[in-house]
Formats: C-alpha cells, structure tokens, sequence
C-alpha cells in the first residue's frame, strides 16, 4: 500500500563524486521490494516544486530502513544531500512494481547489468536472489572511476565486473563491450540503466528473457498525470505504459525501445 | 460539515474542494490513498471522442514554484469512459464534472450528448483552453465568437449544466467569460495553465518535446486570482476557481475573489493528500475568520 511518511535520517555518505547513500528509517520499509521506488520531497518550499524518485538499493525490514543511492545533481538531489541525521524526509511509497525474484529456481543464474546510477536497485535484487539461492553474475558501468560505488559489496554476492566509458576502472567501454568478451552463461537478465544501454543490452541477448527497469521525468508518481508515458512494441496489448506505475521495470520486449 | 456545502448549477457539493481536470486521472489512483467520497466533486480527465495517446516526452518540466505539462489530452476515448471509468466512479458518493474536449464543435457536442447521460455526470466542463493540442481546445477559448457558438451547441445538446473553463492566454478575459454568460454557460471554471516554455542549460533547446507547456502550480496564483476577481464583478453565473491552491489559505483567497468552489491541481503532485487536508482544515480556517458557513467568504473582497 502506497503511503506518506515523514522518515528519519539515519545515516547519509558521499561513497563517490557526488553520488550519495542515504538511509531512512520508517514504517513503509516493511512494503517495500527491489526495483520500486520512493517519491521524496526535499523541501517543504515551493522551490523546488515537485517531488524527486529515487530507486530503492537496500532493505532491511528488521532495522526498517532502506537506503538510496542517488547523485546529487540537480537543485532538489543537492537539497536531499544537505540532510543530515535525525532530520525528517517526506516520503512517498513504495511505488512502482520491481523486478520479479521469483522467476528463476534455486541454482539458475541471473545476469544483472547496470549503468551508472541505474546500478542502486540491483544491489537489493541480487540479495533477495541469492538468498534463494540463485546465482549472479554483476556487469556495471561507469562514466569514470571516481563515479563507480559497491564494488565490494556486490562482490560478496558474485562474480562482479566493472566497465567504464574512459578505463579509469576495470575495463575500457561499454557493458555490451565487456559482455562480448565474458560471454557469461545466464538464464535471465535484469537491468537498470541510461536508454542506450537498455536498448543495447535486449538486442545483444535477443533469445533470453529480461527485465529492464527505465527512467522518466515524472510528475505524480502514481500513474494520474501521464507525464512518464512510454511507447510499447506492436507486440504489446497496450498502446502505452506509465513508467511510475506500470513500470518501472518491465519485461523485456514491452517497452519500444 | 453542512456549513462547507455549497450548492451550484448541477452540483451539490458537500465542500467546494475538488481535484482539477488532468491531475486525477479517472480518480483510481488517488483511490488507493483516500475515500474519494471525502471529495466536494471530482474534475475528471478531459474526454474526446477518439482515444488520444498524447504528446511525446519529456510532457514536464519544473520551473520555479510550478511545473509546465503539455500531455496533450491523453484519454482513452468517450466509449471507454463511458463503460469504464464513470460506473467505477460510482461507487463513490461525489458528484462527476466531466471534462469534454475536442478539436471540431461536432466532437464537443458528440461528446457532451453521450457523457451527459451518465448518471454521477452532474456538470460539464468545457474545455476550451488546452494550450497542449494543436488544433481545438484554446482556438476556442481565445475568440469570444466562436466561445459562443461552441457554447451554444453544447449546450442544446447537454442533459447537465454546462461550466466552461477559461483559457488565461488572452488579452481581455472578462470579455470572453461574458461571451459564454450570453451564449447559455451555467458557469465558469477558471483558470486553465498559462503558455510557457523551459529552455535546457546546455542544448538552449525547450525541455519540454512539445516545445510549449501549460504552466501550473504556486506561481500562477496571483494571475489566476486576479482573473478570477475581474470575472466576478462581469458575469452572474458562478466560478469554480483554480491556479496554483495548494493550501486551505489559497482556496479562502479564491473565494473571496468570487469563486464559489476551488479545484486543487498541481499541489496533487506535491502533496497527494492536499485535497482531504484542505477539506479537514477548513472549517477551523472558518474559526479564526468568524465565518458561520463558508459561501459567506465568496466575494467579500468586493464588499
């Protein structure tokens, strides 16, 4: 169920530049699931207006926190930044549908491919999936080295390699660059990240089936403005989706890419 | 709650608090948040007679203290609405104001004959003052002529009151609200978003990929107020005013202009409970101003 909280911060660190972890504390945690997203309103000011989503990287429902990872970029991500631990956050959420965990059975592999910061909402997904049991394979991008975070703690988790665009960090290029050398065996594929990269990534893998989670200026957040509307493939039963409540993250073959 | 009731052409309202057109949807995502029944009314999604897919995206952009859309009257089509979304509706205690949009007079009428018969369909609102669509909506809007001959044709046809909703893009308002007065108007909702443009700071290209968007939310209210106040003192049928209300101080502010109800847009973005919070907010606002019942307020700025 979708509601409004006032969270607490908990703790907030910049893990890189002007990239962002921000742990809150509140009862919606006990709703929420990877690849949804929460709605947040900096400040209670008109400036800015609207609220800003940001995916979902780590639950604990025990603790009832969740973290975000976020670049602060803009006016109201530089305001979330300036939080600082005890003050409050208004929150809306959980929102949107995340990716399905229970696709695959026990000792199958997933193969999670992100960009930038579409890389957040996979940390929480490759937990919940090798908590069943499922295998990982980590496939990430970057723009440069002094943007890239995790690396550790999705390496706990499986076999992690990091891309980025000028070789600052693991190897030079693109994922789709790296995933042609490293030929990774994998039943399914989720991911999260810039357009190109989507697009890239389901003709790369034509005959597999995955999940990609995508991105939209949105308004609402809850599927009533049709601000975050995406064109869908002839193949689709519907003539359009709405990224924040359809989606965002839908099979692959769904969204006209 | 009976000293919020407020009584209109077609509409009982309980309170004069209701969502506007274009950011409610059918109502079925706010439903997941609160009783919809709480509602004065509910200003639903502008209709044509075709489904229309709209614009392409980006369809928003911030910009200070409000945000430019140009969706461009997505919909799903007058048959759908008619045999989807109003008898979902109707399991709510609110009365419906039908948004009817089109681009020739025949579409308005079409539109407005069928919807009109719908059972918790109490009132048109005619849209004559959609900035998003390249042809129809604010060509009507803008010409007190053709204001009127739309007006009229809708109105021969309509089995509820008919509000049409003003477009601010024009020289002289009241002119055009006296225009629809004369041509039969039961009432006029006010106002519809100001044509606006963002530019990116890198590409100097608009934001927004229809290039202009409809300007809403805080940083339209002192345009809308003044409106509002100049409409008033020029016309007889009553005023549902919006622009820019996000708190329960804005809406005593359009009712003192002269509006009898206020309908709450953008601030649904911002705030997905404003409505409920304004309706349970009222009546102490009523308190503090020593007003027994609130259509007390409506035009006071004029007396």
């Amino acid at each position: 169920m979708i509601q409004q909280e006032r969270m607490v911060v908990v703790r907030q660190t910049e893990i890189a530049h002007h990239i962002f972890e921000l742990t809150l504390q509140g009862q919606i945690v006990q709703e929420m699931n990877p690849g949804q997203f929460v709605h947040i309103r900096v400040s209670q000011s008109f400036e800015p207006l609207l609220r800003r989503p940001i995916s979902i990287a780590n639950i604990d429902k025990e603790a009832g926190e969740v973290t975000l990872i976020y670049r602060a970029e803009g006016r109201g991500t530089t305001i979330l930044s300036e939080k600082q631990v005890g003050d409050e956050v208004d929150v809306l959420g959980p929102l949107g549908n995340g990716f399905p965990v229970d696709e695959l059975p026990k000792g199958k592999t997933a193969l999670l491919v992100g960009g930038g910061i579409g890389v957040p909402p996979l940390y929480e997904l490759s937990k919940q999936l090798n908590a069943r049991g499922v295998r990982t394979i980590h496939v990430f991008g970057f723009a440069t080295e002094d943007v890239a975070f995790y690396e550790d703690k999705f390496s706990t988790l499986g076999e992690t390699h990091f891309v980025t665009v000028d070789g600052s960090k693991g190897t030079k290029g693109f994922v789709t660059d790296l995933l042609g050398e490293l030929k990774p065996e994998f039943d399914v594929f989720y991911s999260c990240g810039p357009l190109p990269m989507l697009r890239a990534l389901e003709q790369f893998y034509p005959n597999k089936p995955g999940y990609l989670s995508f991105e939209e200026r949105m308004g609402c957040g809850i599927g009533a403005c049709f601000a975050c509307i995406c064109k869908t493939t002839e193949d689709s039963e519907k003539d359009y989706v709405k990224v924040c409540s359809d989606g965002p993250v839908f099979p692959k073959g769904v969204v006209k890419l | 709650m009976s000293r919020l009731s407020i009584q209109l052409p077609g509409l009982d309202l309980k309170n004069p608090i209701m969502p506007a057109s274009g950011c409610f949807g059918f109502g079925h995502e706010y439903a997941q948040l609160y009783d919809l029944s709480k509602l004065g009314a509910i200003m639903i999604k502008a209709t044509t007679v075709e489904k229309r897919l709209g614009n392409p995206t980006p369809r928003v952009a911030e910009t200070p203290a409000g945000m430019l859309n140009a969706i461009g009257l997505q919909n799903p089509g007058l048959d759908k609405v008619m045999s989807d979304e109003l008898p979902w509706l109707e399991k709510y205690d609110v009365p419906i104001i039908a948004n009817v949009a089109g681009t020739l007079i025949e579409d308005y009428v079409e539109v407005a004959r069928r919807i009109s018969t719908a059972p918790n369909v109490k009132a048109l609102e005619l849209n004559i003052s959609c900035p998003n669509v390249k042809h129809g909506g604010i060509t009507f809007g803008t010409d007190p002529v053709i204001a009127r001959e739309l007006v009229e044709a809708v109105k021969a046809v309509s089995k509820v009151p008919v509000y049409v909703k003003l477009s601010p893009n024009v020289t002289n308002i009241v002119e055009i609200a006296q225009a629809v007065e004369i041509a039969g108007a039961d009432g006029i909702t006010m106002i519809n978003t100001l044509i606006g443009m963002r530019l990116d700071e890198r590409t100097g290209k608009p934001v927004i990929a229809n290039g202009t968007g409809g300007l809403s939310g805080p940083a339209v209210k002192p345009v809308a107020i003044r409106m509002v106040y100049d409409v008033y003192k020029a016309v007889d049928i009553p005023i549902i005013g919006m622009g820019g209300v996000s708190c329960v101080q804005d809406v005593i502010d359009f009712m003192s202009a002269g509006a009898s109800a206020v309908a709450v847009g953008t601030a649904n973005f911002v705030d997905h409970f404003v409505c409920p919070n304004i309706i349970d907010a009222l009546p102490k606002k009523l308190e503090e101003l020593g007003v027994t019942h609130i259509k007390e307020l409506i035009g006071r700025s004029h007396r």
